[in-house]
């Protein structure tokens, strides 16, 4: 029995589209030298990685001297706060962020902890949002970081990030936002946003995996933690991933290009999941505010299911879609995210589903994946 | 093409019940139950390693693979059984409890859900439909058969139960994981209780339960020491009770739960810990069809012991009379009671009351 499947876990990574592997290629044949070497060879690929360094920091309002290059979102995350902490710890040792961050931000800030900082996490409403008051009060003379992140990975609830930059603009702790799922799908502009660190990863994008970058504000005091040579200004050590660049790069140049376009279908895909679930008469909820949210990203309780049965069952159906994480024994844990938005006992915390939509996906996939997933959810609810 | 969730456990034997059933041409799922969280303060749980294990034999047989949380109902409907017949003085079967609640009941359902027409696992045991009914048989490898642990199980698990290896021996199972190269084809067969492993069980129980240190003494009450707390011994157990002096060793003949005194007698085969009859309790039938009349069959008090022939009767739906012909030593209370008839394992249930000679041994608990 031959099945198409389908493709719903775009959050959790994405196929490159084809015209980033074309760009790569040569990076990898003919222009493999190292961008520090002082001869021809090494001159193209520094040419290339200027390059993209400019692209990378025109996409979000930046210099160029602003973006370093790192192996991935995680990386930038951890740069960015421990970066952070460590070059400003005289100064303070208060931290803020939210209870429903990434893994990347969250475990940074918990490794902090044990190091003698103070982290506030601060608690979502069920919206999944956090509020600029809450920011506002949990803000104190020895904060040295705010890390709140741009679009949940899980929920793509958006939080407010425009009005804490407004606040923060007023106070000496750095303003740190993980925009990786936001990224390409929500115009960002690190000025105007009061933004002091921002991080990306390619793979989300259609990107290659293994690269990513964070945007420093010119003047931000960072501590580098890998040492070595005197790449990325010192701040970030080790031969850079030019392939990998070059791949963000056209990964970056064909996001920004297509924003509105993505923005119109992902929308659309979500009225379609949702209307034939109403129209298969399923009881489910969207988690996660209502229209503050990422256009890919869609998390559904389906009421009266197990989320190990449904996953399962929609793999079998060549459904691809995820929920919370795995725990490393393969069993799935409560989502820390859901977990905020809605306690412990809530019934949504066992039986919600992550869709997220990306390149490749067709209405006519999205129909049909919908319309399977209400029958498998009515199979599962109707014992 | 019958669709077949197997129960993987990291180990040898799940990994060729899957590999057998993937050459017979199933439909199989390979699926890794997590029954018990021991992630220790560095995030590191045992059963990553075996779930790792299940990972690398699926990818070798060709099978897609997932993992199930029962943690909730393993705590709920074994852990706590377990707890709480320790605290009564008993010592408990998780082992049963767990195939009973867990492997043939929220795993069996959950399979269902998975449009499964099979679950199977990898016992030693065998199932046959004979005479209209599914029956529950030994397991050829007469040293591995796991029988004594699915005496709980009945008509409705059966139908939908697979043993591919029951009709093997150990020897050739571990044979066929090495010759298709299976990753767990040398790995080491687990021991004790699923969800202490390899720990100290004392330390673990201490955990949960408070011990009260007391006094052990003979029957006649003369007092030979002190125990560290009854529900870490058990009858007819010589190790760790730390009596000296001449004369034969010592062994625990039985429990005083309300004055917190641990009996003990002297040589293996002191007439205390010899017992020839029994109630037993939670009695399950495999087959639909209870004996109304008292019936003859054999029994097993404990796992890996030799048959005894016995006279059975039941006195109400889930409560038997056992009778032996021959004397049995250290039948314990709160282990289970295993009947069968020649290769065939009727069922059984848990061993309440003990006597001998028309007399009930209050002693032993």
């Amino acid at each position: 029995m031959y099945l198409e499947r389908i493709y719903l876990d775009h959050a959790a990574t994405s196929p490159v589209h084809p015209e980033v592997v074309e760009a790569m290629v040569p990076y990898m044949t003919t222009y493999f030298g190292n961008p520090s070497s002082i001869h021809s060879f090494g001159r193209e690929t520094r040419r290339a990685l200027d390059e993209a360094r400019e692209t990378m920091a025109k996409t979000i309002g930046a210099k160029a001297n602003e973006i370093v290059f790192t192996s991935g979102g995680t990386e930038a995350d951890n740069l960015a706060i421990i970066g952070v902490a460590m070059a400003n710890r005289e100064r303070g040792r208060h931290i803020i962020t939210t209870s429903v961050e990434h893994h990347a931000v969250l475990n940074t800030c918990k490794y902090l902890q044990k190091q003698g900082f103070d982290v506030t996490y601060l608690p979502v409403d069920e919206h999944g949002m956090i509020s600029v008051e809450q920011v506002k009060s949990a803000l104190r003379d020895d904060t040295i970081i705010v890390s709140i992140m741009f679009g949940n990975n899980e929920t793509g609830v958006l939080q407010p990030i425009h009005d804490i930059g407004q606040l923060l603009r007023d106070h000496d702790a750095y303003f740190h936002t993980d925009a990786v799922q936001a990224y390409g799908l929500i115009p960002i502009h690190v000025g105007e946003l009061g933004i002091d660190l921002l991080s990306v990863s390619s793979h989300k994008i259609n990107g290659p995996k293994g690269v990513g970058f964070l945007y420093v504000r010119e003047g931000v005091r960072l501590t580098p933690h890998i040492y070595g040579g005197e790449q990325e200004r010192k701040r970030r050590a080790g031969t850079e991933n030019v392939p990998g660049i070059v791949g963000l790069q056209k990964a970056a140049e064909l996001a920004q290009q297509t924003m509105a376009e993505k923005r119109g279908l992902y929308e659309q895909f979500q009225r379609i999941m949702l209307t034939t679930f109403e129209q298969e008469g399923i009881d489910y909820a969207v988690n996660g505010h209502e229209t503050n949210r990422l256009p890919h990203v869609l998390n559904v309780a389906f009421f009266g299911t197990n989320v190990e049965a449904l996953l399962v069952n929609l793999d079998l159906a060549g459904i691809a879609a995820s929920s919370g994480s795995a725990c490393t024994a393969g069993s799935i844990d409560p989502s820390h995210v859901l977990v905020a938005m809605y306690g412990n006992e809530s019934d949504r915390i066992r039986s919600s589903v992550r869709f997220s939509f990306g390149y490749g996906n067709t209405i006519e996939q999205v129909e049909r994946a919908a319309y399977d997933i209400a029958k498998i959810v009515k199979r599962l609810t109707k014992a | 093409m019958a669709r077949v969730v197997v129960g993987m456990s990291g180990g040898v034997d799940s990994s060729v019940a899957a590999l057998l059933l993937k050459q017979q041409g199933y439909d199989v799922i390979g699926i890794f139950m997590k029954n018990w969280d021991d992630t220790d303060e560095n995030g590191v749980c045992t059963a990553t390693e075996d779930y790792e294990d299940v990972v690398r034999v699926c990818n070798q047989i060709g099978i897609p693979y997932y993992a199930v949380n029962f943690e909730k109902q393993y705590w709920e409907k074994v852990f706590t059984y377990f707890l709480e017949e320790y605290k009564a003085g008993r010592t408990p079967n998780p082992d049963v409890m767990c195939n009973k609640e867990i492997k043939f009941k929220a795993f069996l359902e959950h399979a269902m859900a998975l449009g499964a027409d099979y679950l199977a696992t990898g016992h030693y045991a065998r199932v046959a439909y004979r005479d209209g009914e599914y029956q529950l048989l030994r397991g050829l490898d007469a040293n591995k058969d796991q029988t004594y642990f699915l005496n709980q199980l009945g008509q409705a698990q059966l139908s939908k139960v697979l043993f591919p290896i029951g009709e093997l021996q150990k020897s050739q199972v571990r044979e066929i994981a090495k010759e298709a190269g299976l990753a767990t084809a040398g790995k080491k067969d687990s021991t004790g209780i699923c969800f202490i492993g390899e720990r100290n069980f004392k330390q673990f129980l201490s955990n949960y339960l408070p011990a009260q240190p007391g006094e052990m003494q003979t029957l006649g009450g003369e007092v030979k020491g002190t125990h560290d707390g009854l529900m870490y011994y058990t009858i007819g157990q010589r190790h760790g009770l730390g009596i000296g002096g001449s004369g034969e060793p010592w062994f625990v003949v039985g429990k005083n739960l309300k004055d917190n005194i641990l009996y003990v007698a002297q040589g293996f085969d002191n007439e205390l810990l010899y017992s020839d009859a029994i109630i037993a309790t939670n009695v399950n039938w495999v087959s639909d069809r209870k004996p109304h009349e008292p019936i003859s069959c054999t029994a097993k008090f404990r796992y890996r012991q030799p048959d005894v022939p016995v006279t059975l009767e039941m006195i109400d739906e889930t409560t038997a009379r056992v009778s032996f012909s021959q004397r049995v030593r250290a039948v314990t209370p709160g282990q289970a009671v295993v009947f069968y008839h020649g290769e065939q394992c009727l069922g059984g249930g848990t061993i309440d009351q003990v006597f001998r000679n028309g007399e009930r041994l209050t002693y032993v608990g």
